[in-house]
């Protein structure tokens, strides 16, 4: 007898069912990436949160310009670099509401950089995704403030030169010195692991933010196979050879009263 | 009854704005409108009406914090001076195109660059014909006493919600810093949630079971949708255009010489209209207090009965473009402007439209 994959779709053998706080739209996110993987743990926080109706997204500019087509929530698209201070606002106009920026690199530590500081430093009681991939994805693979030295881009074509181009930006090293942020940790979602992890600090940050605590930031670190020219596997192995070291994984600030 | 209040421009618009229930306030200081944020800290209306009032890091950061209030459906607003009202035009842009409520105050200063802290009239273009990129309009208000500063953040408010765009208060350092009595209403009281979700069913407010979601975005990428989004934005100018043309007319019965200025220059026109007409010259005064829509019919109809006009603008020359569009250039339309913070005296605008009356 043949087996059909309705055979198999069946609520026994279900192990997993993609969250309804993501909606049936195709990732528009190249095969391989990790944004999509980003967007799901968000959105998978805050329904097991039961906070549909109390979200409020700010998207960037950058690959997840269009996260508004995707997340399941009310939302925001910022212009670029701006996302926190759209966010500051409607915390401060709505302070019962959950509020998050999902931002990538060149958005939240280039252009961004004094909004993303400044949102921090006031300690807004709002909660920062940060991926970061080293890289100007969506415009075409040119080089990012997080850009590693001699990596290739499309504006580094023989590498990033520290001497003329400057060094990478650690902004979360940064923002994590500043009073105003809460919890800052840094993350990857490239294996199950490292998945169950990122969402744990995920659901911290929005746990923080139930709680009033003030500002959490969580970087995930991620590849971009089509801006680094490499097969999602090569630019996986890649990130854990040079990202990681660069921007090693694990909590860089955690609140003093959940040390004891 | 209303309450009677000697104020200074800038205060009076800060006054104003709390008691046309503003949900929210973001500015960054710059001469001369710093009393503005200066005036709210003061009063704390946070602690009274709920009105947030914050000082951002940047202009740049204000008028995006607006973006974000005005996107949850509240009545938010900021302020600023030529050089910061340059660094929010990309956040004007996108509150225009995502159809956002909001008020944007401009008390302008002399420029180019940084210029001078003194009035000018020199952002007319700025505020008019676009200012930040794309196809797109806001609503431009001009007051031109302490009054109309209290007064515009109620009737700003109201155009803003009615058409979901953007209005700027085009002020000018002298109606800013200047102190005249003011009339202050019975304060509106702020919206509450409910009454946002009802007023502003687009905003996002959170996602409820029995909506779809509600997104805030000026990113059309599809060519042909993005193209039928700016025709409709062209169409509810048109109703704004229809509808909302304001102008006030001063001796204008009989007049057979016109004066066509707004704000301060059109304070200095009034005094210079009354030393003509003791000349025994028939002058009268239009002052437009819509710049855009712009009264151009009404120019136009009274240019039938004028022998020639003279726009005043403390500038060198930016809205008489928009008078001689409106004449069809049927009579002389001459432009005397003083710019760089220099303030026209009536006597100086009297004596150049006498000077053009007799042909020198
Ligand atoms: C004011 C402005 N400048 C430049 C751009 C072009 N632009 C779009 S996305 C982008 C970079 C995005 O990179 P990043 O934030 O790292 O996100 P990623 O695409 O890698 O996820 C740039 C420069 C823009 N849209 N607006």
């Amino acid at each position: 007898m043949q087996i059909s994959t309705k055979d198999i779709i069946k609520p026994e053998n279900l192990v997993y069912t993609k969250t309804k706080l993501l909606t049936d739209t195709p990732l528009s996110y190249c095969p391989g990436c990790g944004h999509g993987t980003a967007n799901r743990i968000v959105m998978e926080v805050l329904d097991e949160m039961g906070v549909q109706d109390k979200t409020i997204g700010i998207a960037p500019v950058g690959c997840s310009v269009l996260a508004y087509n995707f997340m399941n929530v009310d939302m925001i698209q910022a212009a670029h670099g701006r996302a926190p201070a759209v966010a500051t606002a409607v915390k401060r106009v709505f302070p019962d509401k959950f509020v998050f920026t999902y931002q990538g690199d060149g958005d939240l530590a280039a252009i961004g950089t004094a909004e993303t500081i400044h949102a921090c430093n006031r300690g807004e009681n709002i909660t920062i995704i940060f991926v970061n991939n080293g890289i100007y994805g969506m415009t075409g693979g040119q080089m990012a403030p997080t850009t590693l030295p001699n990596m290739k881009s499309s504006t580094s074509p023989y590498g990033r030169d520290v001497e003329i181009m400057g060094h990478p930006l650690r902004i979360t090293e940064l923002v994590a010195q500043l009073p105003g942020t809460y919890f800052v940790s840094r993350q990857a979602v490239h294996t199950p692991a490292a998945v169950r992890k990122a969402k744990k600090a995920v659901r911290k940050a929005f746990e923080n933010q139930k709680l009033n605590k003030g500002l959490s930031f969580v970087e995930i670190v991620s590849n971009c196979n089509s801006g680094w020219k490499m097969t999602p596997n090569d630019s996986n192995k890649w990130m854990e050879e040079n990202m990681f070291p660069a921007y090693p994984l694990g909590d860089i600030k955690v609140p003093k009263d959940e040390n004891i | 009854m209303k309450e009677l209040k000697l104020m200074k421009g800038n205060e009076a618009f800060a006054e104003g704005t709390i008691r046309a229930g503003a949900d929210a306030y973001f500015g960054y200081p710059i001469t001369p409108q710093s009393e503005v944020l200066e005036y709210l800290m003061a009063v704390r209306p946070y602690e009274t009406t709920g009105m947030v009032v914050l000082q951002a890091e940047s202009e740049i950061a204000a008028i995006n914090m607006v973006y974000g209030g005005a996107s949850c459906g509240k009545r938010v607003l900021t302020s600023s001076s030529s050089p910061g009202i340059s660094l929010k035009q990309e956040g004007i842009s996108y509150l225009a195109g995502a159809e956002l409520p909001c008020i944007i105050l401009n008390v302008v200063r002399g420029g180019p660059g940084l210029g001078t802290i003194q009035p000018s009239q020199s952002d007319y273009f700025q505020s008019v014909k676009g200012g930040g990129h794309g196809d797109y309009k806001c609503i431009v208000l001009a007051p031109s006493s302490v009054q109309e500063m209290y007064d515009f953040p109620k009737l700003g408010f109201e155009l803003a919600f009615k058409y979901r765009n953007p209005v700027l208060i085009l002020s000018d350092g002298i109606i800013g810093q200047m102190m005249e009595k003011v009339y202050l209403d019975e304060p509106t009281p702020r919206w509450s949630e409910e009454e946002v979700i009802k007023n502003s069913p687009w905003a996002t407010t959170g996602k409820v079971v029995d909506r779809e979601r509600n997104i805030i975005t000026s990113l059309i990428l599809e060519a042909s949708i993005q193209e039928k989004h700016v025709i409709k934005l062209y169409e509810k100018y048109k109703v704004i255009e229809e509808n909302e043309i304001r102008y006030e007319t001063f001796q204008c019965e009989d007049a057979e010489y016109l004066f066509v200025a707004y704000g301060s220059s059109a304070r200095i026109c009034q005094k210079a209209v009354q030393i003509l007409r003791e000349k025994g010259i028939k002058a009268g005064l239009l002052r437009p207090i819509t710049l855009l829509p712009y009264p151009k019919k009404a120019i136009n109809d009274l240019s039938k009965q004028i022998k020639s006009i003279v726009v005043v603008e403390m500038s060198m020359g930016q809205m008489v473009e928009d008078v001689m569009l409106a004449v069809e250039c049927k009579i002389p339309v001459n432009h005397y402007g003083r710019t760089g913070g220099v303030i026209p005296s009536p006597k100086e605008v009297a004596d150049f439209m006498m000077q053009k009356i007799k042909g020198e």
